[in-house]
């Protein structure tokens, strides 16, 4: 098989600092290579600098066998190389054809020529199995829908090499699927694809070859049947990791921290009751759109609920907002840290310190005691091992997602909570980061507070939880509380397949 | 906590920040600093040369551009370079004059700053300004003509021939300015709920109240100015209480326009005000807040700041500053006139502000960037009239100005962000 793309030696430094030391790879024509490594280990410096959106500093590349020096992210489109990022870059205000043909419209007489672009987009669509007219606004496809219509434009522009870059946060189970699904059928038509994840599961199932980054280092690059992902891992975080979930070191107690009665919303959720207890993590399961992340919001006063009762150790919130359930003593890590749960542009510290300002202040004139708040902050980022050079000064935004996430579970630490949401805490970390995330909702767990845990990855909360509530179309279908617990009665719960609550 | 996954994984948690190419924060040098020490030892292998030279300018030049005083290097450099082709620039009357048109201006601009700092606009603050000044002007002028005023909807009512109601009584100045300040942050409270509660636009909301209250005010007085303002009420205005006398000790009169007022009653008004705003947005709760909501609205909600309470006293605020704005002016006009704030007063206050490096999408701003903004634009201003330019002229480059402004801040924030 001839290599489509050669990787030689490149390194790339960023003020001195180095993200890519001397890496080299290969990709044959028509193959899969999955490109994985923890966040910050060089995976997306590497694919930008591919696709023209960096420089390297030092090193060459060929593309079919020609000399590829990309100066800019347009020039390595015309060299064949087709990026289909994590958050995609369509023009929602436009039709599914006008976006595919969006850098060169065929014209008549100086128009648009509308009737060959719809024709040809049609075409497309139907080649990616995609049931929707090329007329159809952005706005109104859903998340998988839209990676379609990325992948055709594409195909339209007749890319030699495809770079997935996570494609696969933001779709449903079966989106994935019909992804996947489109990504063997453009193998077998002979397209070549990196395809980068952190879910090494759907790698090991789709890749021809792995290459493995860390530290912007490349430690391991062979044909996929040389890897387990056991290996995998232990080449990403370059040791052994013994087990995916730390064990847990607190019981749970019968006293309730949190007591939800009958809650419902018309069409979001319906008659949700249950007890969160001391020491106890309570997994919250469903599939998307199961209303999990609805009650959340619920439950913390961000959004209306037309019945039921809230209650915070023993008191009942009466006013339904916020900072009310912040002064009663709920956290909420919301499942978006990106868009509601950081000021990504502010420094760790600002971060960290928001919930708390008015703990931190003198009145009348609410004057900041900015030392004993810096220090507070300062204190929680280095009990969380936050890995960052001036909490004070760096951005939020430079973190890696697992510490990013950290930041967020710091800023309710410093509020002194006794009730936790968390919203898929551990979504976009990568594996060793996650393991550090379940260690914390343990601590918490063990100091006495109790942990409402949501989640759509069913693994974490069969590691962690002590019960498990299954929710299915806004109401909570059934309960699990014996250890071990049975995946596939719980998906059978969450697919309504069971006997029913 | 999870001890056993943490011995040193990352060895360069530096590196992996830049790798995102995403490191520095708001105007620090600290962002920058490291560029110093590492432009040389990129290349290692080359021996001390113009390269490395070069690159150390190069990095020093970044450092400047991206300072926190930035536009005051500028005035400082525009005002040299400026000065052997215009003389007259350093002459005491010259400077006096032009510190006398900064006072009123940063007071204004101070007010935008807050406002742009929680992502909004306020384009009312000119419509505040001349709305304001007919207000103070009709309670408290001494006199007033039948033959100006007589069409007015408030003749005989608030004014008439012997002066406004509040002409004559003890205590009349600061009453008078109370009605002021209320009115304008009336305004401000409108704009605040009009934005937080029901959720329109600031653009929309501020842009109907300018054009609503400009047209209020000029309905009042009919178009006509409001004259014979108290001696105390002028003072604010252009009270002096240093000045500085640059002539010959022996003279027994001293022509007034040789008497240079250095520090005067606006002076100390505006930089009161612009200290407090500062202390107000770095020391206080409401001012992180201001910072939080303007950074990330969704994420301020839900931890717990109460963020339509912080957007209507942001828009209060910008109002009240607006009124002192409004106070300074027409006092300095020594009349109440309608359309003080009009014409290209919005251009001056939010181009001063922009310019000083307060951004246009919220959670960027600093009082003192925006007093280094105002220095800039006055100056600005001034050179161009010494230069007997037409005021259509002025305008154009002003406009020239903002725009390299903007260009500059593109700049800026595209190296802070570490790219290329």
């Amino acid at each position: 098989m001839a290599a489509l793309l050669e990787i030689a030696g490149i390194d790339k430094t960023f003020f001195g600092a180095h993200a890519l030391t001397d890496v080299s790879l290969t990709v044959d024509e028509g193959t899969i290579v999955g490109l994985i490594g923890e966040n910050g280990a060089g995976k997306s410096t590497l694919v930008n600098i591919v696709g023209g959106v960096v420089p390297p500093s030092r090193g060459t590349m060929r593309i079919g066998g020609q000399p590829h020096a990309p100066r800019s992210a347009a020039d390595a489109t015309r060299a064949g190389i087709a990026f289909i990022h994590q958050e995609l870059n369509l023009f929602t205000n436009l039709t599914i054809a006008e976006n595919i043909f969006i850098d060169d419209f065929p014209r008549r007489g100086g128009l648009i020529d509308r009737r060959t672009i719809r024709r040809r987009a049609a075409e497309l669509l139907d080649a990616l199995d995609l049931d929707a007219s090329p007329d159809t606004l952005i706005d109104e496809l859903s998340p998988g829908e839209r990676q379609l219509v990325e992948i055709a434009k594409a195909l339209h522009r007749d890319a030699r090499l495809i770079i997935f870059d996570e494609p696969t946060t933001s779709l449903t189970n079966r989106e994935t699927e019909k992804l996947f699904a489109t990504i063997e059928r453009l193998r077998a038509q002979g397209k070549t694809m990196i395809y980068i994840s952190h879910i090494l599961a759907d790698v090991m199932n789709l890749a021809d070859a792995i290459a493995v980054l860390r530290d912007g280092r490349v430690v391991g690059h062979g044909p996929i049947a040389e890897f387990d992902i056991p290996k995998m891992i232990r080449l990403m975080i370059g040791r052994e990791l013994k087990q995916l979930f730390p064990d847990r070191t607190g019981t749970p107690t019968d006293a309730v921290v949190l007591e939800a009665a009958g809650i419902s919303q018309p069409g979001i959720v319906k008659d949700v009751s249950f007890a969160l207890h001391r020491g106890e993590i309570l997994g919250l399961f469903g599939l998307m759109g199961s209303g999990r992340s609805e009650l959340a919001r619920i439950l913390f006063g961000l959004d209306e609920r037309a019945e039921g009762e809230i209650a915070v150790n023993g008191r009942p919130l009466t006013r339904h907002n916020p900072s009310s359930s912040i002064r009663n003593g709920m956290a909420f890590v919301t499942e978006n840290r990106r868009e509601e749960g950081l000021m990504m542009e502010a420094s760790i510290a600002d971060n960290i310190a928001l919930v708390s300002l008015n703990d931190y202040a003198r009145t009348p004139l609410r004057i900041l005691d900015q030392d004993r708040l810096t220090g507070a902050a300062t204190d929680i980022a280095g009990d969380l091992k936050i890995k960052a050079g001036d909490v004070r000064r760096q951005a939020s935004k430079s973190l890696s997602g697992g510490n990013q996430q950290k930041v967020v579970v710091g800023k309710w630490l410093l509020s002194e909570p006794t009730v936790f949401i968390l919203d898929e805490p551990t979504r976009g970390v990568d594996v060793g980061s996650k393991y550090e995330i379940y260690a914390i909702a343990d601590q918490l767990a063990a100091a006495g507070n109790g942990i409402l845990f949501i989640s759509s990855e069913l693994g974490e909360l069969m590691g962690m939880c002590d019960r498990i509530l299954v929710m299915s179309q806004g109401e909570i279908r059934r309960g699990f509380a014996d250890r071990p617990f049975v995946e596939e009665e719980i998906l059978r719960s969450a697919f309504r397949e069971d006997a029913g609550a | 906590m999870a001890t056993e996954l943490d011995p040193k994984r990352r060895p360069r948690p530096q590196a992996e920040a830049v790798g995102h190419r995403e490191t520095g924060g708001m105007g620090d040098d600290g962002a920058a600093a490291p560029a110093v020490g590492e432009a040389p030892r990129a290349d290692p292998n080359r021996q001390l040369s113009t390269g490395v030279i070069a690159a150390a300018v190069a990095a020093r030049g970044r450092n400047i551009l991206l300072s926190e005083y930035f536009v005051l290097y500028l005035t400082t450099a525009y005002f040299i370079v400026l000065l052997p082709f215009l003389p007259v620039l350093s002459t005491p009357a010259n400077l006096s004059n032009t510190l006398s048109n900064v006072w009123p201006l940063l007071a204004v601009a101070v007010g935008q700053t807050v406002v742009l700092t929680v992502a909004g606009i306020d384009l009312s603050q000119g419509s505040v300004v001349g709305l304001t000044s007919v207000v103070g002007a009709m309670l408290l002028a001494t006199a007033a003509s039948a033959d100006v005023l007589s069409g007015s909807p408030i003749w005989g009512i608030v004014i008439a021939e012997g002066g406004g109601l509040l002409a004559g009584v003890s205590f009349g100045l600061p009453v008078g300015i109370l009605a002021m300040l209320v009115a304008g942050a009336a305004i401000g409270m409108w704009n605040g709920i009009a934005i937080a509660y029901f959720r329109m636009p600031p653009f929309m909301v501020t842009l109907v109240s300018m054009i609503a209250f400009s047209a209020f005010a000029i309905y009042l007085t009919q178009s006509e100015n409001i004259r014979h303002l108290p001696e105390s009420y002028i003072a604010l205005g252009k009270g002096d209480i240093i000045s500085l006398y640059f002539g010959e000790q022996a003279e027994s009169r001293i022509p007034r326009r040789q008497i240079h007022a250095l520090i005067t009653y606006p002076m100390i008004i505006s930089v009161s005000l612009a200290v407090a705003v500062h202390l107000l947005l770095s020391r206080t709760v409401f001012g992180r807040q201001v910072y939080a909501i303007g950074t990330n609205r969704k994420a301020a909600e839900i931890s717990g700041v109460p963020v339509r309470r912080v957007i209507v006293l942001v828009f209060m605020l910008s109002s009240i500053c607006a009124t002192i704005g409004g106070i300074l002016y027409s006092a300095r006009l020594e009349a109440g006139r309608p359309t003080l704030g009009e014409g290209t007063f919005l251009l001056d206050v939010i181009g001063a502000t922009v310019i000083g490096g307060t951004s246009l999408f919220g959670g960027k701003g600093k009082v003192i960037w925006t007093f280094f903004g105002v220095l800039f634009f006055v100056l600005l201003s001034n050179t161009l009239n010494l230069m007997n330019l037409s005021s259509f002229h002025i305008d154009m480059v002003k406009g020239g100005v903002i725009l390299s402004a903007a260009l500059l801040d593109v700049t800026r924030t595209r190296l802070l962000a570490g790219g290329r």
